[in-house]
Order: structure tokens, then C-alpha cells, then sequence
């Protein structure tokens, strides 16, 4: 076993075997360690439901979203309306469901760009050394101390109306909100990777592997690359749980999708002041975001558990 | 409605066949102000009423702390710099104008001795001047004794383009003279038939001489009385955060008898309207709150816990969907939505009038505003005498097909209708305020069984309300198809509130989209009217072409107004508050008190 020590090098000769070695390939390994840790294993089972219903349920849940009906105003959940309605007697399993898909995919798409920006960053200035390194590093540092704020709104003054007449005003809003968000989260994966980096490329295999003549890109994408996205998956799933949360930020200040597209963090915003009188409306809402957050964040924990190679389990 | 008619309603009054109040009320409906309304009475020769504001306490003092919440906070206290009602509310604690404006259109005495009239020799016929007597034996905050200088000062200080004050448009076109230590004349230039609004009201709050001369002009944002107020109000001031906090403690020489009854008084600012809702509602934290943008659902809801109730007085406010008559997609000399383009969509007749049977007035006032708010569709075309016709309005979809469908309009594979490759698609805009985006859902709705496919926005309220040149988002840019907020008569007197339809006052670059004519609508007739109005001295001749003005912007469809929005506020169970719609809420302060 990987970690494990023998009493004395011979022992290994002494061991039996029993027909032919049993091979454990490094996925099944990363899942057998995955499959311990039982929180991480439900939530990858909550949150592919989750993702199914978002997809699949408005193909089974027909009601439209924005279907006006003041006679059913502030219903409790009933079979009618399975998580009852809003102020303006619109149903809200539709809305939640449409709204999903636009909070996950804002979600993933978000931590994509960041992973995707970080990774190439971090590793460009983990492995080239001098003036690049510090550059980049320059750079990550600016990023870090931008006013995020501020930018955000210059950000979506100047290319909004660009985007909007280039894919229409929900397609416009989404790049620009993934982009943004994306733009503003890459900088810790980008030091996560290079850090690693660092390390590794001093280590005896890599030494090896320029020893036997493989080439600076090689070394990195075979070599370095695989070795050290550990703790990048673990910062991805955290920007997962972070972009859903900013898109409802963005929302909430007007900057986000247009006010009638029901995403979770809106439909929470228009809830909150109906709290006392129709718990339900927020209620749902809520739950989803809760749910969608936490579930990622044990999903993380778990691989963080599983891709470390110094864990003995 | 006609000068006739208006001559008979008059009539009516002084007969007293019909009661003071009923008459505001038509004339409000009509689109005009109490004010005004007050005006053509007094002209007409019905002596303004003796307005009778409850007062229970004997002493002075022994009401303890007095618990304001206003979830905009004041940030400054000169009433000459006060450019929203925070501000002017935060002022009137301290200082006093020379009247006030009371519910039904009567101007109340503050540090005037009495009212101007012609049985009084304050008012001319020629309508070019006005005696104002001032209270003797007033006092500021610091001893020193109130007079017609201070007065005249106050002209000096507003009227000067240096000082910058916001209420320089009271003052710019007047001239004041001291006759004696407590008399006045203010001249005008030309007959001017609304008299009272130099020192009245909002703007007519009056600074000390002995403490503002030295920063008049270019100097004015120096004075740190901008900050310290000294005025002869009923509280003198302790404390003052920008953005936070005003304090202030009883005055002790008062001018008026047994008043004010609080020891000491807070306006605390901040938060927004539900939670502030909520402090006098349902906590009873606080005693009042002002301007209560939250959902009647809400308010009934938190109205039962029984710590306070909801006052609701009437305004001439209205919230209404202004449609663009200029292209806002179309650059024009660096300009967007400039008064050389047509909408291509709205330049159809028939497309304004459609969208006007697509708004469903009458949900939007049961369902979202309830008691805040009451649908108009037409403040105009009154049948004279009865009220409830007036507010008729019509919601059908099918009417609005046709209407589309015989212009032209054909709906295509997507179903939205089209015109020589013009979709019918529109972007309609307004603040981000829970009630605003479900009346936007409720229009989107409609419109969309009708063919027309409605983009929402939505913009933070502080951007969209704000004078920045700069930012394209602001409602005076108007870079939109539609737009909805509420117009505020921040003056009195509809001369004002009517100028935002004059040609020549489009919102445009050159003015830094200050112009107050924001649809850039542009009608001649409207104008030359308007010119009349401004010179014409009979009070209800005037009121009868400022109808006609109304009915001009509103049956060409342009503007489609939605609903009257009156005075909301929240105030604590026992707490007596004299309000007007005319005036500030904080116009009556030294009157305030508690039921023991």
C-alpha cells in the first residue's frame, strides 16, 4: 500500500502471492479513497439530482414561469403548485427550476474560467523562472488588490449593450457575469499552482524525465501538470458555491439578469420581505442554494482526501 | 372641463353647496394642486379656512424622545441645498418658512403674522406684489431677534447663480424689500398669479442674516451653520452625523405657547422601507417613518401587531410609463434618442394605444399598492361633478390585438408581431423597488398575449435618479424604449410640473440631460398654451388651461399614466401627526405629541 512502511525490505519477498497481482489503476484508487468519506459520496447523489431536475424538470413540469394568476396569490404548497407561488400567483417549482439551470451553469461556467485562467498562469509562471514569474505574479497581485466593485460596474457599462445585441440580453448578461466572475476568482488558483509547481519541479521524477530528454511543455503537461491539480479541484468547487452566491449579489444590485428571470438569488431577494407571511417563497429558494453549496463544498473535501497522495487510507 | 365649469364648482362653494374639501379633491383629480386649488378659491373671494391643527398638551416639554426613521438619511442642513424631501425634512426641524401648506390646499402662518389677502392690503390687483407681516417678538436659537432682514437675506443668498441653492427658481425673478423691522414686499416682474412660493413651504425655510452673510455667493458650502443649523424652530440643535443621525432638544423660547412637546427629537437614517416599516409597526422601536415604498400586503400584515398604523394623505404624485418619442438606438451628433429621430415603433398611433389597453391598472393598484396607491388612467376629460367616473380606464387584450392587427402589425412564426421587418420588441426600464418589477411582470405579461415582446430592466435606484451626465442609465438619458417612475410635484403650483412637456425643454446633451422634458414629446399646441398659462393673472382661467395641457399629453398616449401615489408613512399607535401631501412631513413638528 502506498504510505504504508515494512518492518525490513525482504518482507516483500516473503509475501505470497495469490494468482497474479491484482493491477489498481490511479482512478480506481482515487475512487476507493473518494467512496470513504460517506458525506462527499451522498452529496455527488443530491447534486446530480439536482442537475437532472434543473435539465430535465421544465420538460415535465409544463407551467410557464411568468404565467400571472392573481387568484392563487401567496398559495401554500399544494398539488397544484408543489412549492406553492409568489405574490403574483406565479408558480415557483417553475421558476425554481428554470432558475437552476441558470445558477448552476453560472456556477460551473464561472469556475471553468477561473481554473482554466489560474492553471495557465500559475503554471507558466511556476515553471519559466525570472522576469516571467515575477511578472506574472505582478499581475495576480493587482488582481488581488482590484476594487472589484467599482470594476464590475465599469465592466458591465461599457459591454453590456455590446453583448446584448451580439446573443441577446440573457446570453449577454451570461458571459459577461461569467467572465466577471471568473476574471476576479482565478488569482488563488493561480498561486495554488504555481506553488506546486515549485515544489515538483524539483523532485527526483521530473529530474528524471529531463534526464531521459523530455521537453519544458512535456515535463509540464505530462509530468508536473497531473501532480498538482489536487488542491486545484478543491479550489474549483469552492468557486462553484462563490459564483452562485455573487450572481445573486449581482442581482440584487440590478446589474444581473433582467429582473423577471427568476434565478435562485432573486427569487430569495423578491422573497425576503414576504419572510413572516409566506415562508415557502424562500424557503425553496434557499434550500437550493443551501443544498447546491454545501454539497460541492463535501464534494471537494472528499477529492481533496482522494487525490492526496500522502493520505493513507 | 372648462373655465365655466370651474366657475360653477367655484360657485358652488361659496354657496356651500359643495364642501371646501370635495372641491380640492376635483381639482386634484383634474391634475391640478391643494394649492392651486386654494389659490381660485381666495381669487374667487372663499377666504382661505382657519386651519385647525390638534393640540392636547398644556406645558411645553414632558413628552420625552422622539423617534424618527428615515431609511434615507439626511446629509445636510441648509434648506437652500436640500435637493430631496431627507434633506428638507432634516432642515424643517430647526428652521421655519413664513406659511406652510396644509392638507387642503390653505397656507397655516408660521413666522408670518397672518396671510396675505386683499382684505388685508397684503395682495395688489395687478398680481405684482405681496406684503408679508412677520411674528413679532421671535427669537433664534442663539438670542439674537428674528426680523424682516433675516427675510430679505434670504432672497440675497438663494437668488445669487453663486450660491447654488436649489430653490434659486423661487427666488431668481422676485425682488424683496424691507418696509419696517416686520414687514416685507416681494415685487415680480411680471403679474404673477401664484404669489406664495418665495418663503413658503419647501423652499421658503428662512437661515439667520447674522450667521449665513458672510458665505453668500461662491463661499456658501463654507458655513459651518451648514452643518451647526441656528433657526427658530420648535428643536435647537445638539448633533448632526451626514448620512446617519440629527439630534435636537426642546427650545425653550419658542414662539409658540405650550410647544413643542418632546424633550428631545432623532432622525435616525437608513436601512430600507420594510425594515423601517417594521421599526414603528411592529417593534415599535421608532415613532414615525417616512415614505413607505412597500407592498400593502406587507404593511396591512405588519399593521397587526397593533404598535402603529399607516397615514395616508393625498398628493399630486403619479406613477406613470413614459414612452420614448425619439429613437434611442440611433446616434444622432453624439447623442442618442435625439429630438431629430422618430421611435420606430412608437411613432404608431396605434401601437400607443395599444400598449395603453395592455396596462392593467386596476390588478396593479388591488394587487401590489392596495391602499397606496389608486389607479388613473386619465387624470383627465373629468365629468365635471362626480369623481368616480374619472378614474375609469380599460384593460383588454383582445381590443389591443385588433387595433394592432388593422395598423398592420402581423404576428410572425415567434409570435410577435411585425411591420416591415420591425419587430414589435421593446426594452422598458425603471428602479430596482420590489413593486416597480412586478408592475413591469404584470405589463410584460399582458403585452405578450398581445404579440409585443417586452425586455425588463431594472436600475439601482441611486443611478437612475441621479443627475450624473456621464452615466447612460439615468432616467433623464432616457437611452430606452419605455421607462416608469413617480413624478413628484415638488412645487405647489402645477406651472412647474406642467413644464417637463415644453419642446424646448428636452432632456439633450447640450444640457446635460437637465432638461426637464425627459419623453422629449414635442407638441406646438402644448406650447403656445403654456405661454398663455404663464401670464395669465385669473387663477381659474389658468387652472382651465392647465387641464387642457393635461388633456394634450395624455391623449396622445406618449405618457400613460398608471396610478395617484399618495403619502405613505408609518406612524406609532399613539403619536399625533398633522400631514399634508403639500408640504414636508416634518411641516407641523412643533405640533407633534403623544396620547397619554
Amino acid at each position: 500500500m502506498a504510505g504504508s512502511t515494512h518492518a525490513s525490505p525482504i518482507a516483500d519477498v516473503v509475501v505470497p502471492l495469490e494468482g497474479r497481482p491484482r493491477h489498481i489503476s490511479p482512478g480506481y484508487e482515487v475512487w476507493r479513497k473518494f467512496r470513504r468519506h460517506r458525506m462527499a459520496v451522498a452529496s455527488i447523489g443530491v447534486l446530480t439530482l439536482l442537475t437532472a431536475a434543473v435539465l430535465f424538470g421544465p420538460l415535465i413540469w409544463r407551467i410557464p414561469i411568468n404565467e400571472i394568476d392573481f387568484t392563487a396569490r401567496l398559495a401554500h404548497p399544494s398539488w397544484d403548485h408543489p412549492f406553492g407561488t409568489d405574490d403574483l400567483g406565479q408558480d415557483l417549482l417553475a421558476r425554481m427550476l428554470y432558475g437552476g439551470r441558470i445558477s448552476l451553469a453560472v456556477g460551473f461556467a464561472a469556475m471553468a474560467v477561473a481554473i482554466i485562467v489560474g492553471v495557465l498562469i500559475g503554471a507558466i509562471s511556476g515553471i519559466s523562472r525570472g522576469s516571467v514569474d515575477a511578472a506574472l505574479m505582478w499581475i495576480t497581485d493587482l488582481f488581488l488588490a482590484l476594487p472589484q466593485l467599482p470594476l464590475l460596474l465599469l465592466v458591465i457599462y461599457l459591454f453590456r449593450d455590446f453583448l446584448k445585441n451580439w446573443v441577446g440580453p440573457e446570453g449577454g448578461v451570461f458571459i459577461l457575469i461569467v467572465l466577471v466572475i471568473g476574471a476576479f476568482r482565478w488569482m488563488p488558483v493561480a498561486r495554488l499552482v504555481r506553488a506546486q509547481f515549485l515544489s515538483l519541479r524539483e523532485k527526483e521524477f521530473v529530474e528524471a524525465a529531463r534526464a531521459l530528454g523530455a521537453t519544458t511543455p512535456r515535463l509540464v503537461i505530462r509530468h508536473i501538470l497531473p501532480n498538482s491539480l489536487g488542491p486545484v479541484i478543491v479550489a474549483g468547487t469552492i468557486d462553484v458555491a462563490a459564483a452562485i452566491i455573487a450572481e445573486s449579489t449581482l442581482s440584487f444590485l440590478g446589474l444581473g439578469f433582467p429582473p423577471d428571470i427568476p434565478t435562485w438569488g432573486r427569487l430569495l431577494f423578491d422573497a425576503k420581505d414576504y419572510l413572516d407571511i409566506a415562508p415557502h417563497w424562500a424557503l425553496f429558494a434557499g434550500a437550493a442554494i443551501f443544498l447546491t453549496v454545501l454539497t460541492i463544498n463535501f464534494i471537494g473535501d472528499g477529492l481533496r482526501d482522494a487525490l492526496d497522495p500522502r493520505r493513507v487510507m | 372641463m372648462q373655465e365655466r365649469e370651474l366657475r360653477d364648482l367655484i360657485a358652488d362653494v361659496k354657496t356651500g353647496r359643495m364642501s371646501r374639501r370635495s372641491f380640492v379633491q376635483q381639482m386634484i383629480a383634474v391634475g391640478l394642486t391643494a394649492p392651486m386649488a386654494g389659490m381660485m378659491l381666495a381669487q374667487s373671494g372663499v377666504a382661505m379656512a382657519q386651519t385647525a391643527i390638534p393640540y392636547k398638551p398644556t406645558k411645553a416639554g414632558g413628552g420625552g424622545l422622539l423617534k424618527i426613521l428615515y431609511w434615507q438619511a439626511v446629509t445636510l442642513l441648509n434648506p437652500h441645498f436640500a435637493v430631496g424631501t431627507k434633506d428638507q425634512d432634516g432642515a424643517r426641524v430647526f428652521y421655519e418658512p413664513l406659511a406652510g401648506w396644509d392638507q387642503e390646499g390653505n397656507l397655516v402662518p408660521v413666522l408670518a403674522a397672518e396671510i396675505p389677502s386683499k382684505e388685508n392690503n397684503g395682495l395688489t390687483e395687478d398680481g405684482l406684489s405681496v406684503v408679508w407681516k412677520l411674528k413679532k417678538g421671535v427669537k433664534w436659537h442663539d438670542g439674537m431677534p428674528f426680523t424682516a432682514d433675516d427675510v430679505v437675506f434670504n432672497w440675497e443668498y438663494a437668488r445669487n447663480p453663486e450660491t447654488a441653492a436649489v430653490s434659486i427658481a423661487s427666488y431668481k425673478d422676485a425682488k424683496v424689500d424691507k418696509i419696517d423691522d416686520f414687514t416685507v414686499r416681494v415685487t415680480f416682474s411680471k403679474p404673477t398669479p401664484f404669489w406664495a412660493d418665495a418663503f413658503v413651504g419647501t423652499y421658503g425655510m428662512i437661515i439667520p442674516k447674522h450667521l449665513f452673510a458672510d458665505y453668500i455667493g461662491g463661499k456658501s458650502r463654507d458655513a459651518p451653520a451648514n452643518l451647526k443649523p441656528v433657526g427658530t424652530g420648535p428643536y435647537v440643535f445638539v448633533d448632526f452625523k451626514p448620512g446617519d443621525i440629527v439630534r435636537g432638544k426642546l427650545n425653550p423660547n419658542y414662539h409658540m405657547p405650550n410647544r413643542p412637546y418632546f424633550d428631545t427629537i432623532e432622525i435616525k437614517g437608513g436601512g430600507d422601507a420594510v425594515s423601517a416599516a417594521r421599526a414603528v409597526l411592529q417593534t415599535g422601536e421608532y415613532d414615525y417613518a417616512w415614505n413607505m415604498q412597500v407592498e400593502d400586503e406587507i404593511l396591512t400584515k405588519l399593521e397587526g401587531a397593533g404598535k402603529g398604523k399607516v397615514s395616508i394623505v393625498e398628493t399630486g404624485n403619479i406613477e406613470f410609463i413614459m414612452l420614448n418619442s425619439t429613437d434611442p438606438a440611433a446616434e444622432v451628433d453624439g447623442e442618442r434618442a435625439s429630438v431629430k429621430t422618430k421611435h420606430p415603433l412608437f411613432s404608431d398611433p396605434a401601437v400607443r394605444q395599444a400598449i395603453n389597453l395592455l396596462i392593467d391598472r386596476a390588478s396593479i393598484e388591488k394587487f401590489i399598492y392596495g391602499r397606496t396607491a389608486s389607479a388613473t388612467a386619465n387624470f383627465l376629460n373629468a365629468p365635471a361633478k362626480v369623481r368616480s367616473t374619472n378614474t375609469k380606464f380599460e384593460f383588454n387584450i383582445e381590443k389591443a390585438n385588433a387595433i394592432l392587427e388593422a395598423a398592420g402589425w402581423k404576428k410572425g412564426g415567434d409570435g410577435i408581431r411585425a411591420k416591415d421587418g420591425k419587430p414589435l420588441r421593446f426594452v422598458y426600464q425603471t428602479s430596482i423597488n420590489a413593486p416597480r418589477q412586478k408592475t413591469q411582470a404584470i405589463i410584460k405579461q399582458a403585452c405578450q398575449k398581445a404579440g409585443i415582446d417586452v425586455e425588463l430592466k431594472s436600475v439601482v435606484a441611486s443611478v437612475f435618479f441621479s443627475s450624473d451626465a456621464a452615466n447612460p442609465d439615468t432616467y433623464t438619458h432616457f437611452y430606452c424604449d419605455a421607462q416608469m417612475y413617480n413624478t413628484t410635484m415638488t412645487q405647489p403650483d402645477p406651472g412647474f410640473f406642467m413644464n417637463q412637456y415644453l419642446s424646448w425643454r428636452a432632456a439633450n446633451k447640450e444640457n446635460k440631460w437637465q432638461g426637464r422634458n425627459v419623453s422629449r414629446w414635442q407638441n406646438k399646441e402644448y406650447d403656445e398654451i403654456y405661454k398663455q398659462a404663464e401670464q395669465e393673472l385669473d387663477a381659474v382661467k389658468r387652472a382651465a388651461m392647465f387641464i387642457k395641457l393635461n388633456d394634450l399629453v395624455v391623449t396622445d398616449n406618449y405618457i400613460q399614466p398608471l396610478l395617484r401615489r399618495p403619502k405613505v408613512s408609518a406612524v406609532a399607535g399613539n403619536l399625533t401627526v398633522p400631514l399634508s401631501g403639500w408640504d414636508n412631513d416634518l411641516w407641523q413638528i412643533a405640533n407633534w405629541y403623544r396620547e397619554t
